[in-house]
């Protein structure tokens, strides 16, 4: 079963290093959901599969009972599902908004933060390049 | 009564954690939301203040969240380190609030500003605080989701191109992270960190421990903006208004520095012997890059942005070295730093509103407008650059000199000369914007006076004061960082604080 | 979407009932599978649901605060479930207290806590985009 979520992980990450390089948005936010689902099988595979029951404690017992799943992953995981649930919906909308202002979705045509061109040296054009206040 | 242990671990999460809900919830009422915040930031300071009190003559402390016993539950610790960033960020806390009532930028946005900044400080604090690798990994989430927010508050076109880089970027690095911690549970069964600190030698496949190593240096140097992993900062600070650059120049990166202090003392103390020198050729490049980076800009926040990177690398020398003296240095130089680059960021936005820019190019005569405006921004710049008597200058000191105790003669050589760069950098500001000719053509703003200029200058000032008693009276925060240093080699103290007597 | 007369009116029932079910998972938690964050998300599900159906401006009118106030609110909920253990009882954060007796502790504090923050934050995060 290790072996498996083993190789689901090299699948998984191989799949999202791919995309992450890609230079369109929407393949970039792809890439890092399956990064995160990686990094969530290694957690699974990293608890070791002990069991399939689901890890409660039987009503006066102390422990549990054999063939019990650990319970530590799953609870890592779930943290972590959410948590990562939560920072890809902001980049989805974040895209989305670049893309409604822009029209834009290629990585390499985000310029506004920082224009390929030289700092102008002569005040008045350096005054008018900056963002203004107003212009947010 | 509960220990004051507890106490004194739990309130500086808790007081920022007040701010942000209950500056959600009262999002209709900017007063109270004030109120709010400036409650908890002067009650987070006293709290981290007794923090370091107690900790610093007494040792370690820690608590166990929920009472579960350790290994298993929450843990929260504190050291001198620990405790002592704590408290920069609680002053942090307070000067940035405090900044954030005379910006002009902010204004609209101000609503979600309080609840976005409680919950920064909030999971920087946290982090500082976390006692296993888990609990870390939620702290910088906490810390990362509401840094996204503050820098899409009022966000353009350039804000939003930023925030994408800088998310995308954070969430790679966060995800090598998690990847890390699946593997470091895997080979030792245990997360928290003293825990690790014991298992991770007994492991049988050094090998793969090394990997995790190498996974977690990657992680939190890209987090700490290190090189060659540093991209998404220069390309996102400069975006953000004022106070929200000031707090995240002064804390974001910093967290990921103090992870890499606390792995490679407490968890893989000197048992790798491809991470010193790893870190100090990192160190040597994202010095000399930075300042190099800085130096071909002409815009402020831009060259400031560049400096955090190189002034990054000062405290990786003090990690790559890790004698005591090494990390003392390390020590005084991220608390000297907080505050400087805090400092030099609100600076720059004062100066924006009275000289109409950021561009040095479209700035000039301002000494002759605001002459102390011209001081206060001197103090924190000059104290960057490393000259005597300010606080950069001991932080620069004990960095250089345990180099060459250590005998990383190029090491130190190299700080030296990155020190002598930064200088060039904060001149060039200074003649640009203060010392040349108002240039031609260029509309003034209106001048900066009467309640907006205390309430831009306050702060500045402030934090000025700050490195001018670090630079003055040196003794006691040498002394403390001395002690932080010869504490965080000999990390007996910290794991028997945490675990106690279980086997 | 707005025109179908049957997803009208039949949106405020699906809203309550599910709210009933969201609330019959928070409090199934207790001891067995469901809790605060699951039960969240099915009564975040309705109000999408009944946004979808009459616009938002009639989803937050039902809400009546807005939904980061409610987050808000539930984060101080949850914060405040953890501080009897320090105040009267000299144990650490978040110790679970009970009420002499019964099954009601802090523990049901917490979760209804984490609930209103699931709630609040998804719909703080759905409703601006069913503007249109």
């Amino acid at each position: 079963m290790e072996i498996l979520l083993a190789l689901l992980f090299g699948v998984l990450l191989a799949g999202a290093v791919y995309l992450l390089l890609a230079r369109s948005l929407p393949r970039v936010i792809v890439g890092l959901l399956l990064l995160g689902n990686a990094a969530n099988i290694a957690i699974l595979a990293g608890g070791r599969v002990l069991g399939t029951a689901p890890p409660l404690v039987s009503p006066g017992a102390q422990a549990l009972a054999a063939g019990a799943a650990n319970p530590l992953p799953q609870a890592l995981v779930l943290t972590a599902i959410v948590i990562s649930f939560g920072l890809t919906a902001f980049v989805m909308v974040l895209a989305w908004s670049v893309w409604k202002g822009e029209a834009v979705v290629d990585a390499e045509a985000l310029r506004s933060a920082e224009p390929p061109a030289l700092p102008s040296t002569d005040p008045v054009e350096a005054a008018e390049a900056e963002p203004r206040a107003e212009a947010r | 009564m509960a220990r004051l242990a507890d106490w004194l671990l739990a309130l500086p999460i808790l007081l920022p954690l007040l701010a942000c809900a209950g500056g959600a919830a009262l999002r209709a009422s900017p007063r109270a939301q004030r109120a709010l915040t400036a409650f908890a930031a002067l009650a987070m300071l006293f709290a981290s203040a007794a923090l370091v009190a107690v900790v610093h003559p007494g040792g370690p402390i820690a608590s166990q969240m929920g009472d579960w016993a350790p290994p298993f539950g929450i843990t929260l610790v504190a050291d001198r380190l620990a405790a002592s960033l704590v408290l920069i960020t609680a002053v942090m806390y307070a000067a940035c609030a405090l900044a954030a009532r005379g910006d002009a930028e902010l204004g609209e946005a101000e609503p979600l500003w309080h609840p976005l900044l409680g919950a920064l400080v909030m999971g920087v604090a946290g982090a500082f605080l976390a006692g296993d690798l888990f609990n870390l990994y939620v702290w910088f989430e906490v810390m990362l989701i509401a840094s996204f927010g503050l820098l899409v508050l009022n966000a353009g076109a350039a804000g939003r191109d930023a925030a994408v880089k800088y998310a995308v970027l954070n969430l790679v690095a966060t995800s090598v992270f998690l990847i890390a911690i699946g593997l470091a549970y895997g080979l030792a069964g245990t997360l928290n960190l003293a825990d690790l600190a014991r298992r991770l030698p007994e492991v049988p496949n050094q090998g793969a421990v090394a990997a995790v190593a190498f996974l977690l240096l990657a992680a939190f140097a890209a987090k700490a903006a290190v090189f060659p992993l540093f991209f998404w900062l220069p390309a996102s600070y400069h975006t953000a208004p004022a106070p929200v650059g000031a707090i995240f120049a002064a804390l974001l990166t910093k967290v990921g520095v103090y992870a890499l202090i606390r792995l490679f003392t407490l968890v893989f103390p000197g048992e790798l012997p491809w991470v010193g020198p790893l870190i100090g050729i990192a160190a040597a490049l994202t010095m000399v890059i930075g300042v190099l980076g800085a130096a071909a800009h002409w815009e402020i926040r831009r060259i400031l942005s560049f400096h955090i990177i190189s002034q990054i690398g000062y405290m990786l020398v003090g990690i790559a070295i890790a004698t005591p003296l090494a990390l003392a240095g390390a020590v005084l130089y991220m608390l000297h730093h907080i505050v400087v680059k805090a400092n030099l960021f609100l600076a720059a936005g004062a100066i924006r509103r009275a000289g109409g820019s950021f561009s040095l190019a479209a700035l000039g005569g301002l000494w002759r407008r605001d002459p102390w405006l011209g001081l206060l921004f001197a103090i924190p710049a000059l104290s960057l650059a490393g000259l005597p008597p300010l606080s950069g200058f001991w932080a620069k000191l004990l960095v250089a000199r345990s180099g060459f105790e250590a005998e990383w003669y190029w090491l130190a050589a190299v700080a030296l000369g990155t020190g002598i760069l930064t200088l060039y950098s904060m001149l060039k500001i200074w003649l640009e914007a203060f010392w040349k000719a108002a240039p031609e053509g260029v509309a003034e703003p209106p001048a900066l006076a009467g309640a907006e200029r205390l309430w831009l200058l306050a702060p500045v000032a402030a934090l000025g004061l700050v490195t001018l008693v670090i630079g003055l009276w040196t003794e006691p925060f040498a002394a403390f960082a001395l002690a932080a240093g010869e504490e965080l080699r000999a990390r007996d103290a910290y794991i028997a604080a945490v675990l106690g007597g279980t086997p | 979407m707005k025109e179908s007369l049957i997803l009208r009116s039949s949106a405020r029932y699906v809203l309550w009932t599910s709210l009933a079910v969201s609330l019959f998972i928070l409090l199934r938690g207790h001891n067995e599978p469901g809790g605060g964050f699951i039960g969240g998300l099915v009564g975040a599900l309705g109000f999408v649901f009944h946004a979808l159906a009459l616009g938002q401006g009639a989803t937050r009118r039902v809400l009546r605060l807005d939904p980061l106030a409610w987050a808000g609110i539930g984060l101080l909920a949850a914060a405040l479930a953890g501080l009897p253990a320090l105040l009267h009882h000299g144990e650490p954060f978040l110790t679970q207290q009970w009420l002499a007796g019964t099954p009601i502790g802090t523990a049901l504090l917490f979760d209804v806590g984490v609930y209103l923050v699931v709630v609040g934050f998804a719909l703080a995060f759905v409703l601006p985009f069913l503007e249109e």
